[in-house]
């Protein structure tokens, strides 16, 4: 009990005062350690070590290099754990298929690092020669990039290698940018760039923290999905991120940052899983509308309409499931049956135009894009079922079970019934049975409600000829239709307390452990005081010294060196 | 100047000295082709094929047991390959009190022996195999999804992930037979000098890329070595690259497969898998890779053009015809799927090797995730092996081992292809009991 108030004075006389006071105020010196110190009741999860997602490692090659640069192979397969890829990037591995095709994009970008169009605006110095070794150029350069790839200083040990790997290929090859190329490949497919490194050193109270880099690391690919700039690099080697002042600030200039629109985008294409939008597809014989173009450009409708709620506006992030403003491409509005005139220049292809939905329109909030109806159905229908699943899911975090074994599909399938004509009677009969119907009844009643849009998306009234019912309840409140479920999931606290859950799982790479559930507390105490307001939730995480702070390594396990690769078989 | 054996064997080339690796010499064919120099048989090759949804019920399992049985209906499509397989009826996977997961412990059960116990499973029956007669080749095993999607069943020992799959034949033959494919018959050999760079840079990297934060916990120490694994992978394959590979009297480098729709629809699945069973069959040959793993649908995405259902759907939505007694349109789909697994074995037997042929050295464990799809069941599962493995295994029968767990297949696959392993499997999924009966 005494931990508990501890902790919440600790709350709202820490982290929050933080906020309001931001940069403004004096900076106190104060002892890393003392900046360190968590309350006892905070007990915290364990350091992930996160592999890079594919837009991650793609944001820090443009970081670095350009956005000319051309990335080429794939990435490999994600893991979706406990609602978020973020989470799954901290079980996966690299598999041998996967590490051909790091090896084959590090390639393929160091090539055009050190090709002729590149070298002299990439490399900051010539070589002696240009058809041998120099190490002096070849440390300069790889130093420099070296930092950002690794997100830290590159280690004496580190940097020799790296040189010395430059001069042994430019000997072999008599080319020193040859060099640069290979020695530069082998740092893009190493495990310090591919990984990010969890380095944490002991505070008090039998915790742990990041250390400065680390942090750095934390906070930029939580605020910007990328890894840190030279000016955080800066800050984390001047030890300004270990003082609560100096974070905050740190905090303040990278929300004000542009990039911080990508670390948005980042979460919530990760949270509503658009990474299945890619290859989603629909039968053309039946939604002959649909098309791969629709598809990508129904992920970045809503992307566009939630940033205008959560970043443009700064709004409360409840309206993202009843805002009637929303943006389209004449694609898109083939399906919505709007017209989206272009206005660009002739053959301008794909130009976004900001759209009203009348206020008696079908259409209100997220729950009615088709990047929500189109992607929770199969290709040649809808499913009342999957979206019902993905709602309680996605939006509210309530898991729903996976269907038992052995279900008996004798209702459905006996044949002496007629053919059920609307989705609503098949899941009837299919939820007469007392197996089905504890899942059903948590999924249907509110997939029902979207019924009105087809597989596609698309807005109907009818299914085969008969009138479609979409009223229902959401947890004992009753609607007519889906803007009416709309607002009944705005108005669920289940809603609210998701985001905030999936929000701070998302930065941590792990679910949050029962130690921190009073941080959590705290967070949702925070969104709640700010007005439901998307940046100060993640203000409030980035500044929080719970955010890098970690359980102490188990002992046997900080002994031996990660890997021997001796034997591999 | 002729290539033969002699020449390559006094290291001498086109005036480019050449180092040949002692093991490579276990390599050569013999006059005739059908074995090596040192009369030992080609080496055997090792194949499984992942497809939901099993057969229907009363349509597959043959009346008569052993030798000379009358294939049912969904089965005939197979019936060229009748001699050369074995088909075995009536085992089970095992749920030890573990929920069912549909589509998804069967396939764990089917590939691992075991249901995993958190994040990290046991290796998949491939990777084991691997580690036996794959460790020699350029890639230890090829991952084909057949659906357009990006899983396999393949999964590496301490890995958190299944393997990714290639879904495109065009990719899948720019991976092995891009330009980094270095042609066993091809007459002259010059070690490239940028392979040569790049595996010396990975040498001179090796430590600092060891200095990688202590602090880790066993999971996450398991995932960095599977990372070193994968670095040594890409070492060996690189080393590969820089010997003279040892001729290879049956390899041709095939022609690039047309460009087509990758995707779950019937008709572009069955031409993939046609190309995928060709491009199988000269990478073999080729000896580019010894395992490969080929998946049909996880969750029963295929489906027909113009068909608002998936054959998952029509699994648990199709009533059952009172006059036929059973789903026809599902049955439609596994006589449609056997045909097309018929189709990717006879690519592989097209690929002749002297008087045998690529499929006559494989064994292809087929296997699917539920007895009957519709209800979701865990026993009386179809399993079937195509091939001998080059003589290691007794073909023809129909064998019913009612109440069995699946792995008994698994495990004489293993040790007919020199597995050390006694038993394979967890729990009630595990087993010692060889199939003696179709070990050779």
């Amino acid at each position: 009990m005494f931990h508990r108030s501890l902790r919440s004075r600790f709350a709202a006389g820490g982290a929050l005062v933080l906020i309001i006071v931001g940069g403004s105020a004096a900076l106190v010196p104060q002892k890393p350690e003392a900046a360190a110190l968590v309350p006892a009741a905070h007990a915290p999860g364990p350091a992930t070590v996160r592999r890079l997602s594919a837009d991650q490692y793609r944001n820090i090659i443009h970081d670095v290099f350009g956005r000319s640069l051309d990335l080429g192979g794939y990435f490999e397969p994600d893991l979706r754990i406990s609602g978020l890829l973020a989470v799954g990037s901290g079980k996966v591995g690299i598999t041998p298929a996967g590490m051909e095709q790091y090896d084959a994009m590090a390639r393929s970008i160091a090539g055009q690092v050190a090709d002729e169009d590149h070298r002299a605006q990439m490399i900051p110095c010539a070589p002696k020669s240009a058809d041998a070794a120099d190490d002096a150029c070849a440390g300069a350069f790889l130093a420099r990039v070296g930092r950002l790839l690794y997100r830290r200083p590159l280690s004496e040990d580190q940097l020799e290698a790296y040189v010395d790997a430059a001069a042994i290929a430019a000997r072999t090859t008599g080319d020193f940018y040859q060099g640069i190329e290979f020695s530069l490949a082998a740092m893009l497919s190493s495990p310090q760039f591919l990984f990010r490194e969890a380095r944490t050193v002991p505070a008090r109270g039998s915790v742990h923290v990041l250390d400065a880099y680390a942090k750095a690391s934390q906070l930029s690919f939580f605020l910007w999905n990328s890894g840190p700039d030279l000016l955080l690099l800066e800050a984390a080697a001047k030890g300004v991120l270990d003082r609560p002042r100096g974070l905050s600030r740190e905090v303040d200039r990278m929300m004000e940052s542009p990039r911080l629109e990508a670390g948005l985008r980042a979460f919530f294409t990760d949270n509503f899983g658009f990474d299945k939008i890619t290859s989603l597809t629909k039968d053309a014989a039946i939604f002959p509308e649909f098309s791969a173009q629709v598809a990508e450009d129904a992920q970045e409708q809503t992307l566009r309409t939630i940033l205008d709620v959560v970043l443009t506006r700064n709004a409360d992030y409840r309206e993202i499931f009843t805002t009637k403003k929303t943006f389209l491409t004449q694609q898109l509005g083939s399906i919505y049956r709007v017209p989206a005139i272009s206005d660009a220049p002739n053959g301008a292809p794909d130009t976004w135009q900001e759209y009203e939905f009348a206020a008696d329109d079908p259409r209100a909030g997220i729950l009615t894009h088709i990047s929500f109806t189109a992607l929770h159905s199969p290709a040649g229908r809808g499913s009342p079922t999957l979206r019902g699943k993905a709602l309680r899911e996605i939006m509210m975090c309530q898991p729903v079970p996976p269907p038992p074994g052995d279900v008996p599909f004798n209702i459905i399938n006996d044949t002496s019934n007629p053919l059920y004509r609307t989705a609503r009677k098949r899941l009837a009969a299919h939820a007469a049975n007392p197996v089905c119907a504890g899942c059903h009844k948590i999924t249907d009643p509110i997939g029902l409600a979207l019924e009105t849009f087809d597989g596609q998306g698309k807005f109907r009234t009818t299914e085969n000829r008969e009138t479609l019912d979409t009223s229902g309840t959401l947890d004992g409140v009753a609607y007519q239709d889906a803007a009416g479920l709309a607002r009944a999931v705005r108005d669920n606290p289940a809603t609210t307390t998701c985001i905030v859950n999936r929000l701070s799982a998302y930065a941590l790479g792990r679910a949050t452990a029962p130690g921190e559930k009073a941080w959590v507390a705290h967070l949702q105490k925070a969104f709640a005081d700010g007005g439901y307001r998307a940046t100060t939730l993640m203000r409030a995480i980035a500044v929080s010294r719970e955010f890098y702070t970690v359980s102490p390594p188990a002992l046997e396990q900080s002994a031996s060196a990660p890997a021997s690769t001796g034997e591999t078989r | 100047m002729k290539v033969n054996r002699r020449t390559v064997l006094k290291g001498s080339l086109a005036g480019a000295s050449v180092g040949v690796g002692i093991p490579l010499l276990d390599c050569f064919l013999n006059a005739n082709g059908t074995a090596l120099a040192n009369g030992a048989a080609l080496p055997p090759i090792f194949g499984t094929w992942f497809q939901s949804l099993g057969f229907t019920p009363g349509r597959w399992r043959p009346d008569a047991i052993g030798r000379d049985y009358e294939s049912k209906a969904e089965m005939k499509p197979l019936d060229a390959f009748k001699a050369r397989m074995n088909l075995i009826s009536g085992c089970q996977y095992f749920m030890d009190g573990r929920p069912v997961e549909t589509h998804i412990t069967g396939v764990q059960i089917g590939s691992t022996g075991a249901i995993p116990v958190g994040v990290i499973s046991a290796p998949s029956i491939d990777d084991i195999v691997a580690g036996m007669i794959g460790a020699r080749t350029r890639f230890r095993s090829l991952e084909v999804s057949l659906t357009g999607n990006r899983e396999s069943a393949s999964r590496r020992a301490g890995s958190a992930s299944n393997s990714p799959s290639e879904p495109s034949p065009a990719a899948l033959y720019a991976r092995i037979f891009g330009p980094e494919f270095r042609d066993p018959n091809a007459l002259a050999f010059e070690p490239d000098v940028r392979v040569m760079a790049r595996r010396s840079v990975l040498s001179a990297v090796s430590d600092a890329r060891r200095d990688f934060s202590k602090a880790l916990g066993a999971s996450d120490r398991t995932r960095l070595e599977e990372y070193f694994t994968s670095i040594r992978q890409l070492e060996q394959q690189l080393e590969l690259d820089l010997q003279k590979p040892a001729p290879l009297e049956y390899c041709a480098r095939p022609g690039t497969p047309a460009e087509g729709v990758v995707g779950p629809v019937t008709d572009d699945v069955a031409r993939n898998a046609t190309l995928f069973g060709g491009l199988i069959a000269n990478a073999v040959a080729c000896d580019q890779t010894r395992v490969f793993n080929l998946m049909m649908g996880q969750a029963g995405n295929v489906r027909q053009a113009g068909s608002i259902e998936n054959w998952h759907g029509w699994t648990h939505e199709e009533p059952i015809d009172p006059q036929a007694g059973y789903q026809v349109i599902v049955a439609w789909y596994s006589t449609w799927a056997a045909q097309v697994f018929a189709d990717f074995l006879t690519e592989l037997d097209k690929r002749k090797e002297g008087s045998g042929s690529v499929l006559d050295r494989a064994v292809v464990l087929w296997q699917t995730d539920h007895g009957i799809a519709r209800s979701h069941t865990m026993d009386n599962l179809p399993i079937i092996a195509v091939g001998s493995a080059g003589g290691r295994l007794k073909t023809g029968m129909h064998i019913n081992t009612p109440g069995d767990p699946s792995t008994r297949v698994g495990l004489t696959l293993q040790q007919a292809l020199g597995v050390p392993a006694g038993t394979w499997g967890a729990l009630s999924n595990a087993t010692s009991k060889t199939m003696t009966e179709i070990l050779a």
